[in-house]
């Protein structure tokens, strides 16, 4: 399957990746490689067949925990690692324009 | 391969203490070993860790094993350790054993980077539910092992700091993505380590670095504070060098786990208590699938003298057919790649990662802080798995992909209906040299072929050595067992290895 820069564009907006155009036309070519690789997939007939969404072993799913308030991260843990931060807030470039 | 099999306790050939632990003999200690020295007091907690320490730094600049060595927290263990002995109490079923976690495994207060840009100076706010399992039983954690960045690859070669190198030929690659706790094992730095096994992430680096890995039943451990990559497929589990030792890292880390809703109600079990070389009458199935095209002939000539020997300690083999194999790596490489571009969706430079310097806007700060952040391997992935993810695709690829599992998984039931285990090559090959599969995704990806089946059924599977290929390179055989059978995997393991299996 013929797959363009100008589609690998596309998917790496939605994805939120800025990417080069060479960088484009270098995943457009692996992206068709192994699209065509998983094209073999459609050799077999799988209707009927239930997605498998759900791959822990019947029988052994952990009920639901009590839905009860537990202690969680601290806000100075969970801002310790923010790139930039202040008064107990992540900081970000603007976002409205005024 | 040094010996596996014959590990002594130490008998003082230098005297009684204070005891320098030379090299040699600190690299043929085990769990037992060390808890036989350490309540004998031939040697303290304290100084086995530093002995660790010594050892794996020393070795690190040539080997790359690790991207950061823990020596606050690993003498805070093993201090905790000493003082239980001097006060007589009860230490623990892992005390003082020094342990190397991979990079993916969130350590508290502690660097945690997956090998990523994206993480370079993340620091872990928790320890993840085996870290802490792990500690509480008495572990000492020396350092954070090397990796693929997000643990994505078969070569650790996508590290974005630095290679691992082979402990067999410096030139050829560990494996992946667990390279780093894989050479830790082999390398002798630390006698045990974890390690994280998506698609075979585990058991394929045990095979090039000739050491034992377990990937166990999908549930078994929690993953609660493994970074996520594909989270049906994620698993952590233990490396060693002896399969007692990984029964009793198994056994230690395995377990429900509130924080993890996808961790199994399954009582623990004590896998290392339990550990029996009797296998007579076991039956394995040989899946006539792994031998065929693309199979090295010394890797399919050291798994035949395996199941020889397998079958001469009482096993019965019966031939089976496991027919969906030849597209597990397509439906693979569909749902992971989904999966991880779900999942590393989080990484936006806003909360804990990477953020480039040079936005002006939300939108270009995001943009431009992922694409800096990812390496090519990633970024790969990520286009991919929002491809296939993406409206009008959905059906074809995902969707497909999740039907062609459920076949693949139906195959294993099937079998299992008619033999206890698995038996075949974990690898088609030994290792590679670095740089040659980097060009080539798809090649690289191929390479996972024999472990991926059991990664997307969810079943049990381990690597242990089975000898070497003509150039003297590790080469590994794969045991796969049922849904929470580790038992019996653990047991055919631990009677190969008392057989001889690993040196042979």
């Amino acid at each position: 399957m013929k797959v363009t820069p100008q589609q690998v564009k596309q998917i790496a907006d939605l994805a939120n990746l800025s990417l080069s155009d060479r960088d484009l036309e270098a995943y457009a070519k692996d992206l068709e490689e192994i699209l065509d690789y998983v094209d073999q997939l459609n050799e077999l007939d799988t209707s009927g067949v239930e997605p498998m969404a759900q791959v822990l072993h019947e029988g052994s799913v952990a009920p639901l925990r009590t839905d009860a308030a537990g202690p969680s991260l601290a806000p100075e843990s969970a801002l310790r690692c923010a790139p930039l931060a202040g008064a107990g807030h992540f900081k970000v470039p603007k976002v409205i324009d005024r | 391969m040094r010996s596996i099999g014959g590990c002594r306790p130490f008998q003082g050939a230098e005297g009684d203490r204070p005891l320098r632990l030379v090299m040699d003999r600190y690299r043929d200690l085990t769990i037992d070993t060390i808890r036989a020295g350490l309540l004998e007091k031939r040697f303290s907690a304290r100084e086995l860790a530093e002995e660790s320490l010594r050892f794996a730094r020393d070795g690190n600049e040539a080997s790359g094993t690790f991207l950061s060595f823990t020596p606050e927290r690993a003498f805070a263990a093993a201090e905790r350790v000493d003082a239980d002995i001097a006060a007589g109490t009860d230490i623990g079923p892992l005390a003082g054993v020094p342990v190397a976690v991979k990079d993916v495994i969130m350590t508290a207060g502690i660097k945690t980077t997956c090998a990523s840009r994206a993480l370079e100076n993340f620091v872990a706010p928790y320890d993840a539910t085996a870290v802490e399992r792990l500690e509480k039983a008495g572990a000492v954690i020396i350092g954070k092992t090397n990796c693929d960045e997000f643990a994505m690859g078969s070569s650790n070669e996508n590290s974005a700091f630095y290679p691992v190198r082979n402990p067999a030929d410096p030139e050829r690659v560990p494996g992946g993505s667990s390279g780093g706790s894989a050479a830790a094992v082999a390398y002798g730095y630390t006698p045990a380590s974890l390690g994280s096994d998506t698609g075979g992430s585990i058991r394929q680096p045990a095979s090039f670095c000739g050491a034992v890995g377990v990937m166990p039943t999908y549930g078994r451990v929690s993953r609660y504070g493994l970074v996520a990559f594909a989270s049906s497929l994620d698993h952590i589990g233990p490396f060693s060098r002896t399969v007692r030792d990984s029964a009793q890292l198994l056994g230690t880390i395995a377990g429900g786990d509130p924080y993890d809703a996808t961790a199994a109600n399954m009582p623990t079990a004590d896998f290392a208590g339990a550990l029996s070389a009797d296998v007579s009458g076991l039956k394995l199935g040989i899946p006539r699938e792994y031998f065929s095209e693309g199979l090295d002939a010394a890797v399919g000539a050291r798994i035949e003298a395996g199941v020889k020997r397998l079958q001469k300690l009482g096993c019965q083999t019966i031939d089976i057919s496991l027919p969906h194999t030849r597209y597990a790596i397509a439906s693979y490489y569909l749902i992971c790649t989904a999966e991880a571009s779900s999942n590393l969706a989080r990484y936006d430079g806003v909360r804990y990662s990477r953020r480039s310097e040079e936005s002006e806007t939300l939108r270009d700060m995001y943009r431009n802080s992922r694409a800096e952040a990812f390496g090519p391997e990633v970024t790969r992935r990520i286009i991919l798995g929002t491809y296939v993810l993406s409206a009008g695709y959905y059906d074809a690829y995902y969707k497909k992909a999740q039907e062609v599992r459920s076949l693949i998984a139906r195959d294993f039931k099937e079998a299992f209906e008619s033999v206890d285990a698995i038996i075949a090559p974990t690898s088609p090959f030994p290792a590679f040299k670095l740089g040659e599969k980097t060009s080539d995704p798809l090649q690289m990806y191929l390479s996972d072929i024999y472990t991926i089946t059991g990664s997307l059924a969810g079943i049990a599977g381990m690597s242990v050595p089975c000898g070497t290929s003509p150039e003297g390179l590790p080469i590994g055989m794969q045991i796969l067992a049922n849904h929470f059978e580790e038992q019996t995997m653990l047991d055919l393991g631990h009677a190969f290895e008392l057989d001889g299996g690993f040196e042979d």
